[in-house]
């Protein structure tokens, strides 16, 4: 889980382009979107594909993706427990 | 009385470096190489890192050339915002299309399509000002930036907007610039080194930049220069500019005799550049003639640039030796005509006085 | 009441009709353009749906009687032909005999063409002619020379607001004088860079959109051409020339929200739309029928419903309807097709109705006009939202 989750932290810095931010300044249970890193709906789709070409999770409904991006710490439960990849 | 229109600060992100210097005093005729590059600033100083993670060059450069006209305007706020640009954002077009075609359709993500719409630029200032008012994006070849200059004029004219932001982007992308290559628009490596005024074989030298323009209808201690008059036409035969050009000053109560200098788009082609070379060695053969794509490269939004330098030289009374077509001069730059066309189509005609 | 820029001709080409009488009986039959996509191979083929011109790109030619080595995209050819029928339609057999300009729009731009090509320039030199033709200025260009027009040309690109823009420009150069005639539209084909670009959004429907409605789930893309002719007061007087309507109110304004999302209480729009009503001199109760964006997303129908109670305030909320569920969304080109079905509504005494709508959505009491209506017309609202925050409201009147 742990290897996942500094994955995770590695794709989210590459894809979202977040240069200034480096994997020890996000913490598993920091809120992704809002205050914490501050990612938007935009980058909420971006995580979607990321989720389906990575790991073979298809969301169909944007609005799934609330609960499972609130952190790293839910984004690696649920890959870990529904990847197809 | 119709409201006059104003240049009360200008911003320009270019091929050369025209951002914290006093004019062209670092200009460079680089003659070695096909496409020229911006000379960049530093962008982290004027956004932020949550917005600049998701902006190409144009909308940088764009977002950039603005502020530093605002400031120059010692303005916070405007009225309106009317960008122009040939290509718009063609960088995030490029990367969009090329995964989509990469991989068939599958795994795309929508960040470089929203950036790629052409009103990105427009969209992101009025996001950055929380700027509200009319905001129009013009797209025509090489009248999108005078498309958006007489629309602002008219805004003021028509006494809807006090404040305008206007501004031509155009940025540079690889596989865009590799097929113009290939269409023979821009120039082959073995017509190096460029001559831009005379020209010898067909293309360009492209290049890229933005300029920004704060307009108002007030006149003030740091005012530029007054845009009298601003004409565009698609269509004119060589032997018709003369007389277009005769019309449009007379509209203005000015003969050619009454202009300071003239601004020519000369861009390099052999192909059309005659539409110049005829005026400057008549009609123009006793006014200071310029010119400035051998500085910015050619590109749709180029003309911008143009109008930097002559808001500029109205402001210093100086004319760089640079740009200087012939060595004619008055003892004073107070009205200048701009004149521009690419490939025989998009004329565009801009009046300017002090 | 100002008294408004004088239309003297229309040419439409979507996907209800090749001409304006076959989209007019197009919405008054419930006859839908929306379908399974045909002409562009696309991995989606079966979770969209289109409104696509019935026509290949070699009919297009065929009819434009272009030449084998010609080079223009899907959206210079259907632009084209629209442009030529307003032309007609106008009467003008003379097109530089006044100071004329056209203004046009759109998004794509050649992209249909680009798209299909690009990787296969650097082996077929044959090819090579479709580069010129990708961007937006080129379609204009295209266009203008179909007509053989000299005069003032240029092309707006807000996404879907583009063609609303154009008419707007178009009435204020009327208005100003600048211009005599002046021919105002735009044009967008479809191109699988926009089928993927608003899947990524995923604000597609698998579908019939269902504007207005508790369970909409997006929009349908679309493709389409419109120009109208506008002229002034001048040369109609001079020309006797036949007035179709009029422009009589427009406004353009920012939302200044998000890149691709309406704000929530739809300032852009109502901003717009108050702009429009200061510009013509009406009340709002005086608007008989609204043309609303109604793309059926989400998004758009709340923001612009919202819009729309804060414009009308305690007052009722005037007959409306989206023709979207006929056409689809046809971005820059949508203003000026709904354009002319504003010009038609009013010419034929008619509210069209909006289709597929079953459930009103639950935030308001907004209920669309189901069926098709008959009633005298004077003046319908005209709206058209775009991404980068771009709302831009018109105002056509009986004249």
């Amino acid at each position: 889980m742990e290897a996942l989750k500094e994955e995770l932290k590695n794709k989210i810095i590459t894809t979202l382009n977040l240069e200034d931010i480096n994997i020890e300044d996000i913490a598993d249970n920091d809120p992704l979107f809002g205050d914490g890193l501050g990612l938007d709906s935009i980058d909420a789709l971006e995580l979607i594909v990321i989720l389906d070409k990575d790991y073979g999770i298809k969301l169909v409904d944007p609005k799934e993706g609330k609960s499972i991006f609130q952190s790293i710490e839910t984004m690696a439960a649920y890959i870990s427990a529904n990847r197809t990849k | 009385m119709t409201k006059k229109t104003y240049i009360n600060g200008v911003g320009c992100i270019s091929t050369q470096k025209t951002f914290d210097t006093v004019f062209l005093e670092e200009a460079v005729y680089n003659q070695n190489e096909t496409v020229l590059s911006i000379v960049s600033p530093v962008y982290k100083d004027y956004i932020s890192p949550a917005m600049i993670r998701r902006m190409a060059k144009g909308v940088k450069n764009g977002i950039v050339a603005s502020a530093l006209a605002m400031k120059d305007a010692n303005v916070e706020n405007v009225d309106a915002i009317i960008t122009g640009t040939g290509l718009g954002c063609i960088e995030d077009s490029e990367k969009f299309l090329k995964n989509i075609l990469d991989n068939n359709e599958e795994f795309l993500t929508p960040t470089s399509f929203i950036q790629s719409t052409h009103n990105t630029v427009g969209a992101q200032i009025a996001l950055s000002l929380q700027c509200k008012g009319y905001n129009f994006t013009y797209v025509n070849g090489a009248v999108s930036f005078e498309s958006a200059l007489l629309d602002a004029k008219m805004q003021i004219e028509e006494d809807e907007a006090n404040s305008i932001l206007v501004g031509g982007v155009d940025e540079n992308g690889d596989y865009t610039l590799s097929l113009f290559k290939l269409a023979g628009r821009i120039k082959k490596e073995n017509d190096l080194p460029s001559e831009v005024l005379n020209a010898n074989s067909s293309g360009v030298i492209y290049g890229e930049g933005a300029s920004f323009f704060v307009l108002e209808n007030e006149r003030k201690e740091n005012t530029y220069a007054e845009i009298l008059d601003v004409e565009i036409v698609n269509t004119l035969e060589e032997n018709e500019i003369e007389n277009t050009i005769i019309t449009f000053l007379k509209h203005n109560n000015l003969q050619i005799s009454d202009l300071d200098a003239v601004v020519f788009g000369f861009d390099g082609n052999s192909d059309s550049d005659s539409y110049y070379r005829n005026l400057s060695e008549n009609a123009f053969a006793k006014t200071p003639q310029l010119y400035y794509k051998h500085l910015s490269g050619e590109y749709d939004t180029a003309s911008a640039f143009a109008l930097w330098m002559a808001s500029k030289i109205i402001k210093t009374q100086e004319i760089p030796e640079i740009i200087k077509v012939n060595s004619i001069e008055k003892p004073a730059y107070n009205t200048i005509l701009l004149y521009n066309q690419v490939n025989g189509k998009n004329h565009s005609f801009t009046l300017l006085s002090k | 009441m100002a008294k408004g820029v004088a239309i003297t001709g229309m040419g439409i080409i979507s996907s209800i009709g090749n001409s304006v009488e076959e989209n007019y009986i197009s919405l008054i039959e419930n006859k839908i353009g929306i379908s399974r996509i045909e002409n562009i191979p696309t991995v989606h083929a079966d979770v969209i749906k289109v409104g696509e011109i019935k026509k290949t790109n070699e009919e297009l030619i065929s009819e434009l009687q272009l030449s084998e080595n010609n080079n223009f995209s899907r959206t210079a050819m259907i632009g084209a032909l629209a442009a030529k029928q307003a032309v007609e339609n106008a009467g003008i057999t003379s097109i530089n005999e006044f100071r004329t300009g056209l203004i046009s729009a759109t998004s794509v731009g050649g992209m249909d063409m680009t798209e299909k090509h690009y990787f296969d320039y650097f082996e077929k030199p044959e090819l090579v002619k479709y580069i010129t033709c990708h961007d937006g200025g080129d379609v204009a260009e295209k266009i203008a020379s179909e007509l053989g027009l000299k005069g003032m040309v240029t092309t707006i690109s807000t996404a879907c607001s583009s063609a609303a823009n154009s008419i707007m420009l178009g009435a204020r150069l009327i208005k100003s004088g600048k211009l005599d005639r002046v021919i105002v539209g735009g044009t967008d084909a479809l191109a699988k860079f926009t089928i993927n670009g608003f899947k990524t959004l995923m604000i597609l429907s698998d579908d019939y959109n269902k504007p207005f409605d508790n369970n909409r789930k997006g929009l349908n893309l679309g493709e389409a051409a419109a120009f109208l002719v506008l002229e002034s007061d001048e040369i109609v007087a001079k020309q006797n020339k036949k007035v179709l309507a009029r422009v009589s109110g427009y406004g353009n304004a920012n939302d200044a929200f998000h890149q691709t999302a309406s704000s929530e209480n739809g300032d852009g729009a109502y901003l717009a739309m108050k702009k429009a009503f200061e510009v013509s001199g009406l009340k709002p109760s005086e608007i008989d029928y609204i043309n609303v964006h109604g793309t059926a997303t989400p998004n758009n129908d709340l923001s612009e419903g919202r819009a729309l109670l804060r414009i009308y305030e305690d007052e009722k909320v005037p007959d409306f309807s989206s023709t979207k569920p006929f056409t689809g969304h046809t971005l820059a080109a949508a203003a000026a097709i709904e354009a002319v079905y504003s010009v038609l509504a009013i010419q034929n005494s008619v509210v069209y109705p909006n289709l597929n709508f079953e459930v009103p959505m639950e935030e308001f009491e907004l209920k669309p006009q189901k069926t098709l209506k008959m009633k005298n017309i004077e003046h319908v609202l005209s709206n058209s939202f775009g991404f980068g925050g771009n709302c831009s409201t018109l105002i056509f009147s009986k004249s």
